[in-house]
């Protein structure tokens, strides 16, 4: 497989100028006799709707949900980043592509990332005329706050809820569209497999989720929005509903994926409460700010938090990073309290867990303060556990949020299969090996309003006046009759265990050995482990009702075999990468403190992988990075 | 803790459905009310009948996914939260629960406890939005809002879509979902330009799909993000304005 990453020519600052002009366009009114098809409808996917549509492409969007307003973009809490320079803190486009660069440890495409920190600012702009009430002073102009990773506020906020309010303010853009007649929205449907034909992507098949009908879709182009894939560990913060299985079946028609083992592990969640446990809830990173993280000295010491002397408790964090103290990086952050907890010093019922306490914070600066900076997410804390914040400390341990793997792209944004893109966190671009705070968000953003439609045009001129692939073609029938087989397929295995049953103890599997630190020795047993429990699932998993009905059971029973093929992928690429960097941290690549290290000669790539047929055995393609603007460091929090 | 669950159960749309008795044994109080339905669906799987089909999705009272009548209350018996935020320490050891899907007629069942609230986007399309394409946005310091308009326009902003103020009322009116919408955008300088429209397109665009508000407010006690009904009263003064304004625009246009 050749991996071009068509990068533009020129500085840095020059790239996407450059490239916006070379690119081919589509007179305007030739554009309403192309058809793009959008897989989902969260940030990345309603924006490019909305804005291919108000470009006056024939677009057409898919969404498994009831509505497009709920996919989990909904969730961010936070804020998203953007060099405005509001604060004349002297932030700039440069110092937020250092800071991304540098955040994902070196493992990104500097034009890309270059690129994304330039279309920050018209993010901002876009959002706030179209109504997103971002946080203000009280001048009325822009409030910002600032987030791990970055010396300067510039991350733009409503309440904990920013990733609501770009959402709906997305969506609101998409409605407008659709009401314009430009965008047809279809909900509650669920894009299972890609139609490929001639080696272009030419269309996708769809499940209908209420009456179970499996319909083809064909268009001049296809792009997919469908997000991470944390949900293969099962207890994610992600949605129930997220998963994998639209970028792995195009990942199985030919489709590059890039960097499956990168995921980052959210420091600050709350740590599951009982076996039932479905997802797990995070509190947001700001809380490090004011709070101290701390376990019991003694293993042994189960005395309630409240009656633990300071001289019997572990500040763990400033005891090992006085500089950065509780602020270190999220992949810091989590493999510390990992390493507490596997000491047998974890906390609560389950002894899963660290303290987070305000106590000293409280003492300071006065309960009000405190209550004025997190009242909402002490109130979500206590809802959740019963338990009240201002008194005991928070009890928080680390949780899968997010994936920077995904679907290899160029400079374009399109995948490996020419007419098939991929947006947002389902593509891999942007973040390297971890990505920081409050840039997902702007990352969604800027591929659907400002990258994707320009790029596409240039694919799409050379298709002008061609008529899509009819979906009576061949190429359309053999993948509807696949999809349909493997649906029936599910409900024939009259087996004797639940789809979650699997998909926990998948999940069991991959947290141990593929989730904050990998050993070879782990990844070998997990890719053991792995298909002997594919196999079980296949001839024993349980599955109820019927497929011409609404089924929830069917639904998850494709998700999760989806989940393991890729867990097989996340465990090689892991296995491959002999070296630790940002959320991949392998055992055996650490300095003497325990720090992760990279090995820059030998892995400042990508690893792009390449269907081969057997899930366990992909096919390695490299495509290598060069920094020209960042210098390679080692990252240091002491 | 012991439960019994008498939960409605129907195959799908326009097909008669019924109350069906379940006894859930040895639920956690840490549960959320839907793990305890997935422990429920766990079981009837292992029994062998079909689970109970239920709306959910982020579980942390963002997406407004989920969402059932619990013993009557549109998500429960606790104020201000989503079904997916409640847990069973809230009920006591041997209750009896009632589940219900949510009850309005603008909310078709599709099965079990899952009802089709598609009338919702039709309402934003009539033009719950600000018309701006993207890239022709101005600097976005360039208007300032004061910040009590800007607090305000969140409060209403903060929807989630749930439903729950439909299936709430008696009337099976969706006044404080459109109310909220419509005042997001109305408070904010950037809306005014299609204030008037806008209003008027959505309040009558709401009318063909749900019912008629009479104030009686349980809408506001069911919103599991607490929205005042006062954005009920702005909607209605803007709608009456409205009448008169989108007249006088027209008659100039002419």
């Amino acid at each position: 497989m050749q991996l071009d990453a068509k990068v533009p020519e020129g500085a840095i600052d020059e790239k996407w100028e450059n490239h916006k002009f070379d690119v081919r366009l589509v007179n305007p009114n030739n554009k309403r006799k192309f058809k793009i098809i959008i897989v989902g409808t969260g940030l990345a996917g309603a924006s490019a709707a909305a804005t291919l549509g108000e470009l006056g492409y024939n677009v057409e969007a898919f969404t498994f949900h009831d509505t497009a307003r709920r996919a989990h973009s909904i969730a961010a809490q936070g804020g998203i980043n953007a060099a405005k320079n509001y604060h004349n803190d002297g932030d700039s486009v440069f110092r937020l592509f250092y800071d991304t660069v540098k955040g994902g440890d070196y493992r990104s495409r500097e034009a890309n990332v270059y690129r994304l920190a330039d279309a920050s600012l018209a993010i901002i702009d876009q959002a706030t005329a179209q109504g997103v009430p971002f946080a203000r002073e009280y001048g009325g102009l822009l409030d910002n706050r600032s987030f791990g990773g970055a010396q300067v506020s510039r991350t733009f906020y409503s309440r904990g809820q920013t990733g609501q309010q770009l959402l709906l303010g997305a969506y609101s853009a998409l409605m407008r569209q659709v009401e314009a007649g430009t965008v047809k929205v279809h909900t509650r449907a669920e894009m299972l497999d890609i139609v490929v034909k001639d080696g272009r992507a030419v269309g996708i098949v769809v499940r209908d989720l209420v009456t179970g009908e499996v319909t083809s879709h064909s268009a001049h182009a296809v792009v997919l929005a469908t997000g991470g894939y944390s949900n293969v560990y099962y207890l994610s913060t992600n949605a129930m509903a997220c998963n994998v299985t639209a970028i792995w079946r195009a990942h199985r028609k030919g489709a590059a994926f890039a960097n499956p083992c990168y995921t980052q592990i959210h420091p600050t969640c709350i740590p599951a409460s009982d076996e039932f446990q479905s997802k797990l809830t995070l509190m947001s990173e700001s809380l490090r700010n004011d709070g101290r993280i701390w376990v019991p000295k003694n293993a042994d010491d189960k005395r309630p938090p409240n009656q633990i002397p300071p001289e019997d408790r572990d500040y763990y964090l400033e005891r090992i990073y006085p500089a950065f103290g509780n602020l270190v990086p999220r992949d810091v952050a989590s493999r510390a309290s990992k390493r507490m907890v596997d000491a047998g010093k974890g906390v609560g019922p389950l002894e899963n867990g660290v303290y987070l306490d305000f106590a000293t914070s409280i003492e300071r600066e006065g309960k009000q303060t405190i209550e004025e900076r997190y009242g909402n997410l002490f109130e979500m804390y206590n809802r959740i556990t019963d338990e009240n914040p201002y008194e005991v400390p928070m009890r928080i341990y680390p949780a899968p949020h997010y994936t920077m793997g995904g679907l290899w792209v160029d400079y374009n944004l399109m995948t490996t299969i020419p007419g098939l893109y991929a947006i947002g966190e389902a593509n891999f671009s942007d973040h390297g090996a971890n990505r920081l705070g409050a840039s997902a968000l702007m990352q969604g953003l800027a591929d659907g309003y400002f990258v994707l439609p320009y790029t596409i045009g240039d694919y799409l001129a050379d298709y002008l006046n061609t008529e899509p692939v009819p979906t009576d073609d061949p190429a359309f029938s053999e993948v509807r009759s696949e999809v349909d087989e493997r649906v029936k397929g599910y409900l024939a295995t009259h087996g004797s265990r639940s789809v979650d049953w699997f998909h926990k103890e998948l999940g069991k599997i991959m947290l141990d050995q593929c989730g904050m630190s990998r050993s070879e020795a782990g990844l070998q047993k997990a890719l053991s482990d792995i298909p002997a429990l594919y196999e079980e699932f296949k001839s024993d998993v349980k599955v109820l009702g019927s497929d011409d009905s609404l089924n929830q059971s069917l639904e998850r029973a494709a998700r999760v075999e989806d989940f393991f093929e890729l867990a097989q992928a996340m465990c090689v690429d892991a296995l491959n990468r002999e070296e630790s960097c940002g959320g991949h941290f392998r055992e055996e690549y650490q300095t003497e403190e325990g720090e992760a290290l990279r090995d820059d000669e030998n892995f400042t790539n990508v690893s792009a992988w390449e269907w081969s047929g057997d899930p366990a055995n992909p096919t390695l393609n490299v495509e290598p990075l060069d920094f020209e603007y960042v210098k390679l460091t080692t990252r240091s929090y002491k | 803790m012991n439960i019994t669950l008498q939960v409605w159960r129907q195959d799908g749309p326009g097909v008669t459905g019924g109350f069906k008795t379940y006894q859930v044994t040895d639920v956690s109080p840490e549960m959320s009310f839907l793990e305890m339905l997935d422990l429920l669906n766990e079981r009837l799987t292992n029994q062998g009948e079909e689970p109970v089909a239920f709306d959910h999705d982020c579980r942390e009272g963002i997406c407004g996914t989920c969402g059932v009548m619990i013993n009557g209350q549109a998500h429960g018996p606790q104020l201000g939260t989503a079904t997916c935020q409640l847990h069973m320490r809230k009920f006591q050891d041997g209750a009896t629960i009632v589940v219900e899907p949510w009850r309005a007629t603008g909310f078709p069942i599709l099965r079990d406890l899952v009802v089709d609230r598609s009338a919702f986007d039709r309402i934003m399309e009539a033009g719950g939005y600000i018309t701006v394409d993207t890239g022709s946005a101005p600097d976005a310091n360039l208007i300032p809002v004061p910040k009590p308009v800007a607090d305000t326009a969140f409060d209403a902003a903060a929807c989630i879509g749930c439903g729950a103020c439909v299936a709430a009322c008696p009337n099976g009116a969706a006044n404080l979902f459109t109310a909220a919408k419509v005042s997001h955008l109305n408070l904010l300088p950037q809306g005014q330009a299609e204030r008037w429209t806008r209003t008027e397109r959505m309040v009558e665009i709401m009318e063909e799909f749900f019912g008629s508000c009479t104030n009686h407010g349980e809408c506001e006690k069911a919103c599991p993000k607490s929205i005042s009904i006062d954005f009920i009263a702005m909607m209605n003064a803007d709608y009456v304005k409205a009448k008169f304004k989108n007249r006088r625009l027209l008659a100039q246009r002419g």
